[in-house]
């Protein structure tokens, strides 16, 4: 890879066991600062897996077990000395569903910057709130309704103000687990439109099924396939001259 | 021959009917044919046809009887109140009879209800065995209705399916009915409470003394006083509630959200053994143990005489509070445990700490159904019995110290309706009235609880 650009996240060696059952087989990966990497691979390949424990969200799951070292600005984040909560705010996550707070459109995305003590006062909540939506491309469409109810938005509308909550508390990276599997075309769009303007300041980590996502979205590809990284490399080399034959396979439709 | 009997041997015809018409439908398939169902509806629908309209005619026939028979009771009485009868026996030697085989019979009867009986008795059986025939006869008509019917085109399945969504209709509305007839028994007999006693004088009366029922025959009416019960009733599940709801809920957080899986399933089944302990059993525990108890606690800290009472709303309120606690925390852990993960991890995914994602995210999302199960379990409070009676004391007074004996809705209708009972004087119907708001009052906690779910439930899914 460029050596020029700066390694934001590194995996070295990530094992992750689900109740002594291997699911990541030694997994090491470096994401590039301000740049999207796609994570693609057949359903169960551990994909997710991996992301989640870029912000140890597989902590709140009974009975999972890292191993390996995962380094966020050259700091190991399995680290004890490490605060989860710290590390969950500099790297947020954007999930498969939806899920917004059943609150309004405007605590959705305040909530974040609340629990972390970020604005001192009401007005400066209130334009953390304001820059957040208007990052997430959203803003133009809740203006007149921030107080209603976050679940009233339709599906890409919830998706982008999920982001807008992630974007709320300043994150480094955003990891993404398959965001616009539950949207339609359009709302998909959107999001891949407004990933490409977040890639400026952010880091990102992307899950998806879809090649075409992987192809439009992301300047990195990573591919998985039962628990390891079959190849990792530049998105343009990955879907035109894949090192693997798996690769090939995957990408062309012929598995997964 | 006997109902029972009838009964019998329909069902064993049924079950005959049952393997027949399978038997003729397997052999029709056999032949080739496309059969429209599988061979045992057929059997079930054959089963239906014998059983059903004969059981049915079986039982609205012997309920006819009854009142057939009551009708000519009434008859009798008033051609015998015209006096112009023919007394060919006499009541005296038949009530000997009767006594000699240990049949007590009563005093005031008449020597014309003897003959009325006999012709009665007659009737009645002849009128009986005619049902039975006819309920037989039916079975066989839907016996061979069924066994002919066994053809290929015959859509038995849907049939069958038909009456199978009838019988659950028919369970469904049973309850809704049996309800029903409850609110109308009481009803009537509120009603007739309400003509001796105003309206005033029970909703607005501050002083409950009903007086005993001999004295109200000498004219002098008792007072009727609602709001010294409903004060105490709605005071001790008010303290009862005080006690279960914190605990409850904070035992229904820790289940839901910290405890390991094997924490959890040591202290939820033993939370829920005390939900199952009779209330009575409560009700002794409060009054050989926690009344006594807290009365010598307020004695040594006084160091004198006690100011809590043994009996008092104190008492029984954190006695019913013990036994509410599994209540509320076996559904708010419910509750809980059905806020969907993907909230929980979205808040997790912020930084947010566990406690913080309970108390900003969990917590909200569930309070409406925690809401409604704090109101479901307000109106068992409201409507419980043996603690109070055993724990609160029987005294109507309207005090706001709960050191005090006070006495509950409940308690009042034990009291009236124990003993020896006139079911025309106030002083019993009272009871009536007290049931029905009782029922008033929970049946709107109830409704209230609903419209809160329904109102607040699509906010996740």
């Amino acid at each position: 890879m460029d050596s020029k650009l700066k390694i934001k996240m590194r995996g070295l060696d990530v094992k992750v066991f689900y109740g002594g059952k291997g699911a990541l087989h030694g997994i090491t990966l470096d994401i590039l600062e301000n740049k999207v990497i796609a994570l693609i691979g057949p359903s169960g390949c551990g994909k997710s897996t991996f992301l989640r424990c870029l912000n140890r969200m597989n902590d709140t799951i009974e009975g999972a077990l890292v191993t390996g070292r995962i380094l966020l600005d050259e700091e190991d984040i399995y680290d004890p000395s490490v605060d989860v909560v710290e590390l969950r705010a500099r790297v947020g996550m954007v999930f498969q569903k939806p899920n917004p707070f059943p609150k309004s459109i405007y605590e959705n995305v305040a909530y974040g910057p609340r629990i972390h003590g970020l604005a001192k006062s009401r007005t400066e909540l209130d334009e953390i709130v304001e820059q957040s939506l208007i990052k997430a491309g959203l803003f133009n469409e809740v203006k007149d309704r921030l107080h209603d109810v976050g679940t009233s938005l339709s599906g890409g509308q919830q998706q982008r103000l999920c982001i807008a909550r992630a974007i709320a508390v300043s994150p480094e990276v955003i990891l993404m687990d398959e965001p616009c599997s539950a949207l339609d075309p359009i709302a998909t769009a959107k999001i891949e439109e407004l990933i490409d303007d977040l890639r400026r300041n952010y880091t990102i980590a992307i899950v998806t099924h879809s090649m075409q996502q992987a192809a439009r979205v992301s300047q990195f590809t990573a591919m998985f396939h039962l628990g390891n990284l079959v190849e990792v490399g530049a998105t343009d080399t990955i879907f035109t001259s894949p090192q693997e034959q798996r690769t090939q396979d995957y990408i062309t439709g012929r598995f997964g | 021959m006997s109902v029972s009997g009838v009964i019998l041997i329909v069902l064993v015809f049924g079950g005959a009917g049952f393997f027949l018409s399978r038997a003729r439908a397997r052999a029709i398939e056999a032949h080739g044919a496309k059969m429209h169902s599988r061979p045992h509806y057929y059997g079930c629908w054959t089963c239906l046809l014998i059983v059903l309209p004969s059981l049915l005619f079986l039982f609205f026939w012997n309920i006819g009887v009854n009142i057939y028979a009551e009708r000519q009771t009434l008859a009798h009485i008033s051609y015998a109140a015209g006096g112009d009868i023919e007394r060919s026996d006499s009541y005296a030697p038949l009530q000997r009879i009767l006594g000699q085989k240990g049949i007590a019979s009563t005093r005031q009867s008449e020597n014309y209800m003897v003959q009325g009986g006999i012709e009665l008795a007659a009737g009645i059986k002849n009128l009986r065995q005619a049902g039975a025939f006819a309920a037989l006869l039916l079975s066989v008509i839907g016996f061979l209705a069924g066994f002919w019917g066994t053809k290929a085109k015959k859509r038995a399945r849907n049939r069958v399916e038909r009456v199978t969504l009838w019988g659950l209709i028919v369970a469904s509305t049973f309850a809704i009915l049996t309800t029903m007839g409850i609110v109308l028994s009481m009803l009537f007999q509120t009603i007739s409470f309400f003509r001796s006693v105003p309206l005033s004088n029970f909703f607005l009366g501050t002083v409950w003394d009903p007086r005993f029922s001999v004295m109200a025959l000498e004219g002098m009416l008792g007072r009727f006083g609602l709001i010294p019960l409903l004060a105490g009733t709605l005071y001790i599940a008010f303290v009862a509630m005080l006690f279960a709801v914190p605990i409850g809920l904070f035992a229904a957080v820790y289940m839901a959200e910290y405890a390991t899986p094997r924490m959890r399933g040591i202290i939820k089944p033993l939370l829920e053994i005390l939900a199952g302990i009779p209330t009575i059993v409560y009700g002794f525990f409060a009054l050989v143990a926690v009344g006594p108890f807290l009365r010598d606690l307020s004695a040594s800290i006084t160091g004198g005489q006690g100011f809590i009472m043994a009996q008092s709303v104190l008492t029984a309120g954190l006695v019913m509070g013990i036994m509410l606690t599994p209540f509320v925390s076996s559904l708010s852990d419910d509750i809980i445990t059905a806020v969907p993960r993907s909230l929980r991890d979205g808040s997790l995914g912020l930084g947010a700490t566990q406690s913080e994602t309970i108390k900003r995210v969990v917590l909200p999302a569930a309070l409406p159904g925690i809401v409604a199960a704090l109101l479901l379990t307000a109106s068992r409070a409201i409507g419980e019995t043996m603690i109070v009676v055993l724990a609160a004391g029987v005294a109507a007074s309207l005090t706001l110290n709960p050191f005090e004996a006070m006495t509950t809705i409940t308690v009042k209708i034990v009291n009236q309706l124990t003993g020896d009972l006139e079911f025309n004087s106030p002083q019993t119907l009272v009871a009536f009235a007290l049931g029905m708001t009782l029922f008033v009052l929970t049946l709107f906690m109830n409704i209230f609880a609903l419209y809160i779910v329904r109102k607040y439930q699509e906010h996740y899914e």
